[in-house]
């Protein structure tokens, strides 16, 4: 079996143009989702209160979820806890109720309406632990940025090493403009799933980058221009691109559709995350770096003629 | 060419072996068990409690599966549930409060298997369930301690001063120093405001009522409440750690809140004497008055002293000491506790404190030469006297404990009690949960099946797309997976949900390394190069991309797991540990599958890559 049967080297390049106005169109229309719709951030992050009720009857969920939002607290959550009778329901802090007061009062509501309801737990999260997950976070994704700028820069050069990152932070704007857009729960899973992505993502541009540096050293390639080379390392490696996506995309999905509850987010975030990892890798990283005019000289590091011993 | 030397083969098959025999645990599963432990640092789980014990399960007609003697523990394997809960009662019955005996689970690992240090995966919370804590800390209890030290720091620096003073009295929120004069006074808040510079002063000068009333600041109280917290969560780790529970969750939440999550341990009361069981050493002072001290053994016991029993009560030793409650110096100063042996070979153990420490110690025994000091042991808010010796001569930063016939265990102990560091304040556990194992089993069997479901999706394609090498790039992945179980279970790190999806996601990107090893080597026989040719330039050629695109990828995992914490910090172990076996049987494994398959092949004309397709103009060139 063989998929890709590709004659010529596909010119990428040549629709720089388009694809950077296709990808300038998503990024913005992502930030433009970020700001205007928001995170839908989940109580690990925003502080919280968190009920457990138990039922001693099997609970209706959608009688509770519709009691809950009756009482208008806001973005609520009403879910199963591994049985039918136990119920988890997750409220907002409130700035002017305490979760005692609002707890309370879910639960004198819900037992007008079903009296065999018993409140098994209040959990509160307070805002202090968010923020410091916050910070945690927006430090690991700079530390990532400054290591693989750093690898790249030595392993590269510094011109591959910013297209990548640029390319890469594409990825996670995106992703979370879809959050942002369809109001998913951003939790602590998403969050690993994006930097998943981050780590993904660059292994993408990396394979590619790989082989442009290699067609700039081969002796072959020597009368080519800079765009053909890129091409052709573009379209030697589609060829695997698609398959290794395709694995993988395989294996999240898996993931997304078997996994349960628990890991939709992580696998949500990753879908999405491969889907723009291969078109970023090939049409966003490999445009910077002709943009930022990457030469057949960057790459070729001067011969070191080794001194012969003098006899 | 493509021949192994015989070691790399014999290495290949000795890593899979290993790697089979350490993912073997985990299929043995986990038996109900029973695990008895002393209830404080005197009682010992020693030959004669085992005896009791399984004397007591023989009068029950219960017979444990497996006896299990630790240093300091016993635990013993039950075929069911409910011979674990009769077997509890029996043994409770027998052995009486000053043991802990709580329900536990135990790996079914065989001895053989064990002893080779073969053992399952931890698993965390949310797939094995265990015990949820949410503590709050008593922050006046904190403020209350921390007072008492205030007070005792304004009797030292008067007394240095030469400052008269009356008496210096610890009411609620505050210590109040009474004074004879306004000379006194203002001498007083000099001094004061010299050594505790985080204190407000109120002065009261009226005729006859001379006082300094000393406060926190408010922003020394926040900083107070806030070191409280943070020094108890130390505390909690050093003791949970010490105790040997997989991967606990010890964090602050909200203001002066901590939560403890121990995987695994299925009986709360057994979880709370874990963290209650914290000790801490205070100095005091002891009264030598033998009036007094016969006084208060009839209870009648002078304000501002207690009496104070003597751990581990001997011959020709008083069962209890006369202490003032006034604390001189606590754990909070002491940086070493070892157990060593002093010069008759008793032991004893060596005190190392700090500088502030060492600073109050000296003015202590330098001024009390002659009577005599308790070093007292509380644990659970109740003190013992370890030690009560009479000062000889002024001492300075470190100093030895000797406990009158102590012995070598409790030597050790004390020292790792102490080790473990003191509550800054109590707590309370205001919320338990137990997070049920049928919850747990649920959310593995769902990372299970995607996991399998995946690789199975992925085994076909790669299979159908590459054929024999298809086959050999499965063999490779599958073996990933058995390498990275193995390292999950032999280096004991806890699995988790995130930890599970990792271990998908690992391998979904391992392929990877086998698609590039296999275009490559299509690749090369495209541009028509020999098969043997073909196999080595597509491996080497690939190698450096597997080598460039894993460390990119690795950086980003490592830099999760030291900034991420709970579900992040899950995630990245396995995945760290993922990519480095990934790159070792892409590379490596499957190399040697192919050198076994076509190496040792003298005419090889073709390879089972699937199809390779060739240009036209390439063909005719």
């Amino acid at each position: 079996m063989e998929f890709f049967r590709i004659k010529r080297d596909i010119p990428f390049m040549s629709y720089g143009k388009l694809t950077t106005a296709i990808s300038l169109l998503t990024f913005i229309l992502a930030v433009f989702f970020l700001v205007y719709k928001g995170l839908n951030f989940g109580v690990e992050f925003t502080g919280g209160t968190v009920m457990e009720l138990r039922y001693s009857r099997p609970a209706d969920l959608n009688q509770i979820r519709a009691t809950v939002d009756a009482l208008k607290y806001g973005e609520s959550q009403v879910q199963a806890l591994g049985t039918t009778r136990d119920v988890m329901v997750r409220l907002p802090n409130l700035k002017h109720k305490t979760s005692a007061q609002l707890s309370n009062e879910v639960l004198h509501t819900l037992k007008q309406a079903r009296p065999d309801v018993e409140l098994r737990k209040v959990e509160f999260i307070g805002p202090s632990v968010g923020e410091e997950l916050v910070q945690h976070g927006l430090i690991a994704l700079t530390l990532v940025c400054v290591g693989i700028i750093v690898y790249l820069a030595i392993r590269f050069e510094w011109r591959f090493a910013v297209s990548a990152v640029i390319a890469n932070m594409h990825d996670v704007i995106i992703i979370l403009g879809c959050f942002a857009l369809f109001e998913w729960e951003f939790s602590l899973t998403v969050l690993a799933g994006i930097l998943a992505v981050l780590g993904y993502s660059v292994n993408e541009s990396v394979v590619v980058f790989d082989r442009i540096r290699e067609n700039f050293r081969k002796p072959g390639m020597r009368g080519k221009s800079v765009p053909a080379i890129i091409d052709n390392a573009i379209t030697a490696t589609m060829s695997r691109t698609m398959i290794t996506h395709g694995s993988t995309e395989a294996m999240v999905l898996s993931m997304l559709l078997f996994g349960g509850p628990a890991l939709h987010g992580f696998a949500m975030a990753l879908t999405i995350g491969i889907v723009f990892g291969i078109y970023s890798s090939v049409l966003v990283a490999s445009p910077l770096l002709l943009m930022f005019g990457v030469t057949r000289e960057n790459m070729l590091k001067p011969v070191r003629v080794k001194e012969e011993a003098v006899v | 060419m493509n021949r192994y030397p015989l070691w790399k083969y014999l290495l290949i098959a000795a890593s899979l072996l290993a790697a089979l025999l350490y993912t073997l645990p985990n299929l043995f599963g986990e038996s109900p068990a029973v695990q008895v432990s002393g209830a404080n640092a005197a009682t010992k789980v020693d030959e004669a409690a085992r005896e009791r014990a399984i004397g007591a399960l023989k009068g029950a007609g219960l017979r444990p599966d497996g006896v299990f003697a630790e240093a300091n523990s016993l635990k013993l394997r039950f075929k069911d549930t409910e011979t674990q809960l009769k077997a509890k009662d029996a043994i409770q019955g027998a052995l009486g409060e000053n043991y802990i005996v709580a329900l536990n689970l135990l790996p079914q690992t065989p001895a053989w298997l064990a002893a080779i240090g073969g053992k399952p995966m931890f698993l965390g919370l949310d797939l094995r369930g265990g015990v949820h804590f949410l503590l709050e800390v008593d922050m006046k209890a904190a403020l209350d301690k921390q007072l008492e030290k205030v007070a005792g720091d304004i009797r030292r620096e008067l007394r240095d001063q030469k400052v008269r003073y009356g008496r210096v009295v610890r009411e609620r929120d505050s210590v109040s120093v009474q004074l004879r004069d306004q000379a006194t006074l203002t001498a007083t808040v000099r001094a004061i405001g010299r050594v505790l510079p985080d204190m407000a002063l109120q002065q009261i000068a009226r005729e006859g009522d001379y006082r300094v009333v000393v406060r926190f600041k408010p922003e020394a109280q926040v900083k107070l409440k806030n070191d409280a917290v943070a020094q108890n969560i130390t505390t909690l780790h050093n003791r949970v750690n010490e105790l040997g529970v997989a991967e606990p969750v010890i964090q602050q939440q909200g203001e002066g809140r901590i939560v403890v999550q121990l995987p695994g341990v299925q009986d709360t009361a057994k979880a709370k004497d874990i963290l209650g069981r914290t000790a801490t050493l205070e100095v005091r002072m002891a009264d030598d008055d033998q009036a007094r001290i016969q006084a208060a053994f009839n209870g009648d016991v002078p304000a501002g002293y207690e009496l104070v029993p003597m751990a581990g009560v001997r011959s020709g030793m008083p069962p209890a000491v006369l202490l003032k409650k006034e604390v001189e110096l606590t754990g909070d100063n002491i940086t070493k506790a070892e157990p060593t042996y002093d010069q008759n070979n008793n032991p004893i153990i060596s005190m190392g404190l700090d500088a502030t420490g060492a600073s109050i110690f000296r003015t202590l025994t330098r001024e009390n030469i002659g009577k005599s000091m308790a070093i007292v042991l509380v644990e659970k808010g109740k003190g013992q006297v370890i030690t009560a010796p009479r000062i000889n001569a002024e001492l300075g930063g470190s100093f030895v404990i000797e406990g009158g016939g102590m012995t070598v265990q409790e030597a050790n102990d004390i020292s790792l009690l102490v080790r473990a560091g003191s509550l800054a304040a109590p707590m309370n556990i205001i919320e338990e949960r137990t997070i049920g194992p049928s919850l747990g089993r649920e959310n593995i069997e769902k990372g299970f099946y995607s996991t399998l479901y995946g690789f199975i999706a992925i085994a076909i394609f790669m299979v159908l797309y590459y054929r024999l090498f298809g086959v050999v790039s499965t063999v490779a992945l599958g073996a990933n997976l058995l390498f990275l179980l193995a390292l999950l279970s032999a280096i004991g790190i806890t699995l988790t949900l995130p930890g599970i999806a990792a271990i998908a996601l690992t391998l979904g990107m391992a392929i990877d390394s086998n698609v590039l090893i296999n275009e490559r080597v299509r690749e090369e026989l495209r541009n028509g190069m020999s098969p043997q040719m073909s196999i080595q330039n597509g491996y080497s050629h690939a190698f450096a991309t597997i080598l460039d695109s894993n460390i990119t990828t690795l950086i980003a995992g490592i830099a999760l797991l030291v900034f991420g914490s709970g579900a992040v910090r899950g995630f990245a172990v396995v995945h760290c540990l993922g990519i480095l076996t990934s790159m070792y049987s892409a590379v490596f494994v499957s190399r040697g599958i192919v050198n076994l398959i076509y190496g040792y092949r003298r005419r090889l004309s073709t390879l089972s890559i699937g199809q390779v397709w060739v240009p036209q103009q390439q063909k005719q060139a």
